[in-house]
């Protein structure tokens, strides 16, 4: 039964005996960010909430759970509206649906600022619908009622009823276009620590990763490709990997040679018993020494220009003191703990598939052409995710094993190798940078001028997308500076490589803001001022931002003096709607750097779910340091030359920082957290070796160069 | 094929698989133990850890041949009589995951420190879980959970 309808709300409701209340919400609203992504009107991620005869309230989340929390503060939310009972409350992964839920994509930070306000409307609009159904059973005024810990109290005499009691009756009350939402200071949930709803499962192994999921009759598939970008099997003899015990059949796909099997291991072993022969392609002879060499020769191109304002050559010739410096970052992987997985089964009517992504609706596309089946007989499942930080947002792993089950007539398990995860990721791109900056007499920043080359990941996806050279998301971080300053240039020379490339957490912000605020740092040693200081004299545009820069300032003891041997830096950043500024405090012993403590301060509009936050904001810096430390993927005969986590050590509970996280709430509005942690990591370590040594880093990672 | 005897959780399981089949492939795809996980391939990273006859083992480069007659316990095992582990607890106290792919782990590397460690120095976990990876970071929680779970008797 649908009983309301309009442009800006489109509400439905389900009811009837037995079935409760069952509400589902549509909400445009703003929601981009997302890789490729124009900004663009689309729907805002829908709430499903249901609450049966027993009193279960069951909310389908539509997005994925990667550890950065849908599963808990979606319900949070709604819970807090619907003054339910919060060991009443069920979460439901939702299955992949091209427009039920409105963008089901998990990135750019999006999910709480996109969903915050339906999910209240949700709670809300169920709780004034469990109340008016109190009150019709009482025939009492509903004013005399409320809703409290799931369930609804007359308050004269005390009288109450379940919710699950009131259900079906609330299921056939006229569903109420505007109900108040709760005023912020009388929250109970939102703003509070609250566990984790998956936390037991994922500590009692009980947690289903897109890994653990096992089908009737599913084979495990193990797919080798051409090790070379672009390269692909020229031939190949199957003789002795179909000797392998528990090798079922091989099959070959357009991009490898996958072999099917009774067992992992058996598969593996399969795969690693084919004879190929590769085509390997016009990348063979890549690596990283000439692409290096390609962004220094880009590098006396003209940039294409992002953001301008002033007259940036003049100012940088007539101010007292001027700095030049070039910045570079290497290519770097995601390598999530869970490897890149999915489980197809392909019929002659259906495609089913399960797996970790963090698009589950594009996986559904692709399904569909590659079956040619129409969407409705595509069913994507949602497992959990084991990591995610944008490798998901891809769904190459879904096409190949689509591919193989077709070809193979059968349910398989396509399970990467942490090999094939590490060589075939789509990479956080490597880039050069050029700043030249000029500081007046009375040490006030006067002038600015950052050229970025770098490869654009818009542009690898479409090619030809790009007509003018500009692809303005490869200047995120380095435009919309919070700084005010007279006379700046940000421009861009895009340089293409056959190195495949993806948005890795803060995408281009995780190297822009480095070296941004890396480069504030020279200036305001240049100009002999205090870092903090430099940066909060041109801040005033920023107050959000101004206002956690001082805060981690003040919480770091930024101007008490450190013990000999340690240094302290500080950098900002304003990004997904937040703002976040991080003091690093680091010692430099025998050229191995150690990071002691990190200091976080943030302003994300409300703290939704500080438990959440806290942890986003711990693992955002686990994972900009473990590549500003030691994070690098060189090229090599075309190819990825680290494969393991051997050659790509990834930072250890030995060296771990202390971290602080300080909450900042403005009330105002909702920014994302997932990312936003990233960026001021890097440079904040980097100008605290600096503090310490004197030695100032231009190039990532650190190892390289301490 | 090789027919091999092992104890898994406590329950004897007679195993016929190739002999060099790693015991993380025997105990997810032939016993369907799937809390055990594969990170790496290589033993560095810990996710496959389990415990074989109560050490710290990484599953993923141990051939199950070498398992006969052994005992292992993984993740699964932990809970005894209904009630969880120590370690689980404070675990689940401290809300130590995030993705939870790792963690399974990570608590099979805490559970035998504490074995042999009733109240674990910072250096004493240093030393037992710098082999375990995460990546999302979990390392402060876990650390705290530690501590946690010494002091609630975790040496179970």
């Amino acid at each position: 039964m649908i009983s309301s309808v309009n442009r800006r709300n489109f509400l439905k409701v389900a009811g009837g005996a037995g079935a409760g209340l069952v509400l589902s919400f549509y909400l445009p609203s703003k929601n981009h960010e997302f890789l490729g992504e124009s900004p663009n009107e689309s729907f805002a991620p829908n709430v499903w909430l249901r609450i049966d005869p027993s009193g279960t309230v069951t909310i389908t989340v539509a997005k994925s759970e990667m550890g950065q929390g849908p599963h808990t503060y979606f319900p949070m939310i709604v819970a807090e509206e619907l003054e339910a009972d919060w060991k009443s409350i069920k979460v439901e992964q939702a299955d992949a649906h091209p427009d039920k839920y409105g963008s089901q994509g998990t990135g750019g930070s999006t999910g709480v600022r996109t969903s915050w306000e339906n999910l209240r409307k949700a709670g809300a609009t169920a709780r004034e619908m469990l109340i008016a159904a109190a009150a019709t059973r009482w025939n009492v005024d509903r004013l005399s009622c409320y809703a409290e810990n799931g369930s609804v109290i007359h308050k004269p005499t005390k009288r109450s009823f379940t919710y699950g009691q009131l259900a079906d009756d609330a299921g056939k009350v006229p569903v109420p276009q505007n109900p108040p939402v709760k005023d912020p200071k009388d929250f109970k949930i939102v703003g509070t620590w609250v566990p984790q709803l998956p936390t037991a499962d994922r500590s009692t192994g009980k947690a289903k990763f897109g890994i653990d999921t096992k089908v009737p009759g599913m084979l495990y598939a193990s797919l080798v490709r051409c090790p070379v970008f672009g390269g692909n099997v020229a031939s190949f003899d199957a003789t002795k990997a179909k000797a392998v015990p528990g090798v079922r059949t091989i099959v070959q796909i357009d991009n490898g040679v996958a072999v099917l099997a009774d067992s992992t291991w058996a598969a593996m072993q399969g795969r690693d018993a084919l004879d190929i022969k590769w085509d390997n392609g016009p990348n063979a002879s890549l690596d990283s020494d000439k692409i290096r060499k390609m962004f220094e020769e880009y590098s006396s191109k003209e940039g294409v220009v992002g953001e301008s304002e002033g007259e940036i050559a003049k100012a940088l010739t007539a101010g007292a003191k001027s700095v030049e410096a070039v910045y570079e970052l290497p290519y770097i992987s995601h390598s999530p703990m869970e490897p890149m997985n999915c489980v197809a089964d392909v019929k002659s009517g259906s495609c089913e598939i399960w797996v970790p992504s963090q698009t589950p609706q594009s996986a559904q596309d692709v399904a569909a052409q590659i079956t040619g089946l129409p969407k409705e007989k595509v069913t994507v499942h949602v497992t959990m995710l084991g990591g995610g930080f944008g490798r998901r947002l891809d769904n190459d792993y879904v096409e190949e094993a689509v591919k193989i089950s077709k070809a193979a007539s059968v349910p398989v398990q396509l399970l990467w190798t942490r090999e094939d995860d590490m060589m075939h990721d789509f990479y956080r791109p490597a880039s050069r940078h050029h700043l030249s900056g000029a500081v007046d007499g009375s040490g006030k920043l006067v002038a600015w001028n950052h050229k970025m080359i770098g490869p654009s990941i818009g542009e690898q996806r479409s090619p030809g997308r790009f007509k003018d050279g500009m692809d303005r998301s490869a200047l995120n971080g380095a435009t919309e500076m919070p700084y005010s300053i007279p006379n700046y240039a940000v421009s861009y020379v895009m340089a293409n490589t056959a190195v495949p490339i993806g948005a890795w957490r803060s995408v281009y912000r995780s190297q822009n803001i480095f070296v941004v605020e890396s480069f504030i740092d020279e200036l305001a040693h240049a100009a002999r001022k205090d870092p903090l200081e430099f940066r909060l004299q041109m801040l005033d545009k920023s107050p959000r931002l101004k206002k956690v820069v001082e805060t981690v300032a003040e919480k770091a003891g930024w101007k008490k003096p450190l013990p000999k041997g340690l240094g302290r830096g500080i950098a900002c950043a304003s990004c997904f709607g937040s703002h976040v500024a991080e003091v690093a405090e680091v010692s430099v012993e025998k050229g191995k750097v150690r990071v002691h403590r990190m200091v976080v301060a943030v302003d994300c509009g409300i703290a939704v779910a500080p438990n959440t936050l806290e942890a986003q904001i711990e693992g955002a810096i686990v994972l900009a340091l473990t590549a500003a430390l030691k994070g690098e993927i060189t090229i090599e005969n075309g190819r990825a030359k680290q494969s393991n986590f051997d050659a790509y050590p990834l930072m250890t509970i030995d060296e771990m920082p202390k971290v602080e996280v300080h909450i900042v709430n403005s009330y105002e509005a909702l920014g994302g957290i997932g990312e936003p942690g990233v960026p001021p990591a890097a440079p904040a370590v980097c100008n605290a070796i600096f503090s310490a040594t004197g030695k100032r880093i231009r190039r990532l990672p650190i190892v390289k160069l301490v | 094929m090789a027919s091999i005897s092992l104890s898994v959780n406590g329950k004897k399981e007679t195993i016929d698989v190739q002999p060099d089949t790693p015991l993380l492939w025997v105990l997810r795809d032939t016993l369907g133990l799937t809390g055990t996980k594969y990170g790496c391939g290589i033993g560095a990273c810990g996710a496959c850890n389990v415990h074989m006859d109560g050490e710290v083992t990484r599953s993923c480069a141990t051939p199950v041949l070498s398992c006969d007659g052994k005992s292992i316990v993984t993740i699964e095992g932990l809970e005894q009589n209904g009630h969880l582990h120590p370690v689980q607890e404070a675990w689940i106290k401290e809300d130590v995951p995030q993705c939870g792919y790792c963690q399974p782990g990570m608590i099979m590397s805490a559970t035998a420190l504490l074995k042999k460690r009733r109240h674990p120095t910072d250096a004493d976990i240093n030393d037992a879980l710098s082999g375990n990876l995460c990546r999302c970071g979990t390392y402060n929680r876990v650390r705290k959970a530690i501590h946690l779970a010494a002091k609630n008797g975790g040496a179970q």
